[in-house]
């Protein structure tokens, strides 16, 4: 080989090496963090963790107490929230999939969903607490529930219409040479085959709004009490973590901590649930 | 027989299937008004803030709730500046992990790597604040802002930008934790966009001798461009909205220092931090006119990234 040739090879080795093995740090980097911050939160969030945290309300400084209230104020305004976005995503996914191969109003929706997908919750706070904190005049449960609701809705419609996609046509077709009416089609044989599909997309809804704050911090508020009425502002986890954290106190931070590792875990079990979910669908890809 | 399908069994199933139609089309609808509401209900907000200070809330530093003085400036280029810095850093290492994922790794590895990187985008973001403020700052102060004050802050004219009180919190260390944040979106966008490629183009070029980098650079980076962009773009549009990881980290303090190392203040921190307290009908209405700014400038960034990652899918539809 000519010399210069082999100098030319040599070099194109020597970079094809140095730049993957930069990547690799890349992966390593990106890993690392992911580590870091799990073990943080099992080494600061492990001690404060009893059964203290599970029986008693958040305390006032100074004296022991749980999160009971912020818990349960977490799990409603979760469950509501899914309970009203989840029909609204569904229908408006359905009708991208199955009803929008025309007209202007399927590409417009799909556009200005996947915007609001990642837009900044912390403005979908300020738009509820204009519409409807103002309104009632007090911060309240609903308030943080309909906050999640909205931010549950584009989720929902990506998954859906993503799923119903993938649903062969040849299934509406033999549906339709039966004679079946077409929402008959949608109801029962499309989106019962997409079922677990869009089951998954609901649970990475539910996942994304359990450890979402800033839509909570003037919807919501904060509850120093136990309260059930949805009527009044309703500790939640997110914001009683933000406001313990902020604290000078040491045994509010380690409440803090105990609830960051128990969100934390929640939305990480979510997070595979949805995958695990997703893998036994027979249509995935 | 004219009698199996009864003419009113027929009809109603055509009226059941009008009214379906049309209410998934006003759930589509609703989605539409929703985007339409928030527009409205922030503008109406702001009304009293436009009237009061006009354009120049745009290009004022004042922020005085005592004498309702307000201007967005410093709010604004805290979000700018965090945003950055969060991207310089997240670009190159985003890139890396998605071309270890598509290129290197093993395939038994790729799927497990791939979701792990993905529950790093599913930590809430309040955690990587918490974990930001107690754990990272210091160990930042302690170490790396010393050192950065010693060498890069007697530089020309990087200097003083890196040189400052090591307080550990500040723009440059919200910037990390967010570029931490916003890695796993850019990599599984970029990922996802990579593995659009035509596997025809990298084989012909592995063919010609072409080693794993260069068909990377050559082959993969070039036909995927508008994708990998798009990528970058929805990255940023999660940096500039980030509410809660900044918020414990950037020292809310309404400055405009030309360190990096000092506290400042971002739209969504401002948010955050003075919302829920705002006194009086001024104070709050600035407040929502920031809100009202971010939406603007995270709607304008988030279309072109949408609109740049459709156009890379409608290239792959038409070609090879």
């Amino acid at each position: 080989m000519v010399p210069d040739m082999f100098d030319l090879y040599l070099r194109r080795r020597f970079i094809n090496a140095l730049g993957l093995t930069i990547s690799v740090l890349a992966m390593i980097f990106g890993l690392f963090w992911l580590g870091w911050i799990l073990w943080t939160l099992l080494e600061h969030g492990l001690p404060g963790l009893g059964m203290h945290v599970f029986t008693q309300t958040t305390p006032p400084p100074g004296s022991t107490g749980g999160l009971i209230n912020a818990i349960f104020g977490s799990i409603m305004m979760v469950i509501i929230a899914t309970f009203i976005g989840t029909p609204i995503g569904i229908l408006a996914g359905t009708y991208l999939a199955e009803f929008g191969q025309r007209g202007w109003l399927a590409p417009v929706t799909r556009f200005i969903n996947d915007v609001l997908l990642s837009a900044p919750s912390i403005v979908i706070g300020l738009f509820v607490y204009e519409m409807y904190v103002i309104k009632v005049g007090h911060f309240s449960g609903w308030g943080g529930t309909l906050a999640l609701s909205i931010l549950v809705i584009p989720v929902v419609i990506r998954t859906t219409e993503n799923m119903l996609r993938l649903i062969p046509n040849s299934l509406r077709e033999a549906a339709a040479a039966l004679g079946t009416p077409q929402w008959k089609i949608i109801n029962f044989v499309t989106l019962r085959a997409a079922r677990a599909g869009i089951l998954t997309g609901v649970l990475l809804a539910v996942a994304r709004i359990s450890g979402e704050t800033a839509p909570l911090l003037f919807t919501a508020l904060n509850n120093q009490f136990w309260s059930t009425d949805m009527n009044q502002p309703m500790a939640n986890l997110p914001v009683v973590i933000f406001q313990f954290a902020m604290s000078p106190y040491s045994d509010w931070q380690s409440l803090a901590w105990a609830g960051a590792l128990l969100i934390t875990m929640s939305v990480l079990l979510l997070n595979i649930a949805a995958r695990i979910m997703f893998r036994q669908t027979p249509n995935s890809h | 027989m004219p009698n199996l399908l009864s003419d009113s069994l027929h009809k109603r199933q055509t009226v059941l299937d009008a009214l379906f139609r049309n209410l998934t089309r006003l759930a589509a609808f609703s989605v539409l008004g929703l985007l339409v509401a928030i527009i409205v209900s922030l503008v109406i907000g702001s009304m009293p803030a436009i009237n009061a200070f006009g354009f120049g809330f745009l290009t004022s530093s004042d922020w005085d709730p005592v004498n309702d003085k307000f201007g967005a400036l410093i709010p604004i280029v805290g979000t700018l500046i965090t945003s950055g810095i969060a991207l310089l850093i997240a670009i190159p290492v985003s890139l890396g992990i998605a071309i270890f994922l598509t290129q290197i790794a093993p395939l038994w590895l790729r799927r497990p790597l791939g979701i792990a990187i993905e529950l790093l985008a599913g930590i809430p973001s309040i955690i990587y604040g918490m974990w930001g403020l107690f754990v990272f700052a210091p160990l930042f102060a302690d170490h790396v802002e010393p050192w950065l004050n010693d060498n890069i802050g007697t530089w020309p004219i990087l200097g003083p930008f890196f040189s400052g009180p090591p307080m550990g919190i500040g723009m440059l260390t919200a910037g990390i934790i967010l570029a931490i944040m916003v890695i796993p979106f850019i990599a599984s966008v970029m990922r996802d966009v990579f593995d659009v490629v035509p596997p025809m183009l990298k084989e012909s070029a592995y063919g010609l001798g072409a080693t794993t980098w260069e068909v990377m650079m050559k082959i993969v980076l070039p036909y995927t461009k508008i994708g990998v962009v798009g990528g970058i773009m929805l990255g940023l549009g999660r940096a500039l909205g980030e509410t809660m990881a900044v918020t414990f980290v950037i020292g809310n303090a309404h400055e405009l220092n030309q360190s990096l190392l000092m506290p400042g203040n971002s739209i969504s921190s401002a948010l955050a931090n003075e919302f829920a307290e705002a006194v009086g009908d001024l104070y709050t209405s600035a407040l929502i006119e920031l809100g009202l700014i971010l939406f603007f400038i995270t709607f304008v960034v988030l279309s072109l990234a949408r609109m740049m990652l459709h156009r890379l899918q409608q290239r792959e539809g038409h070609g090879a």
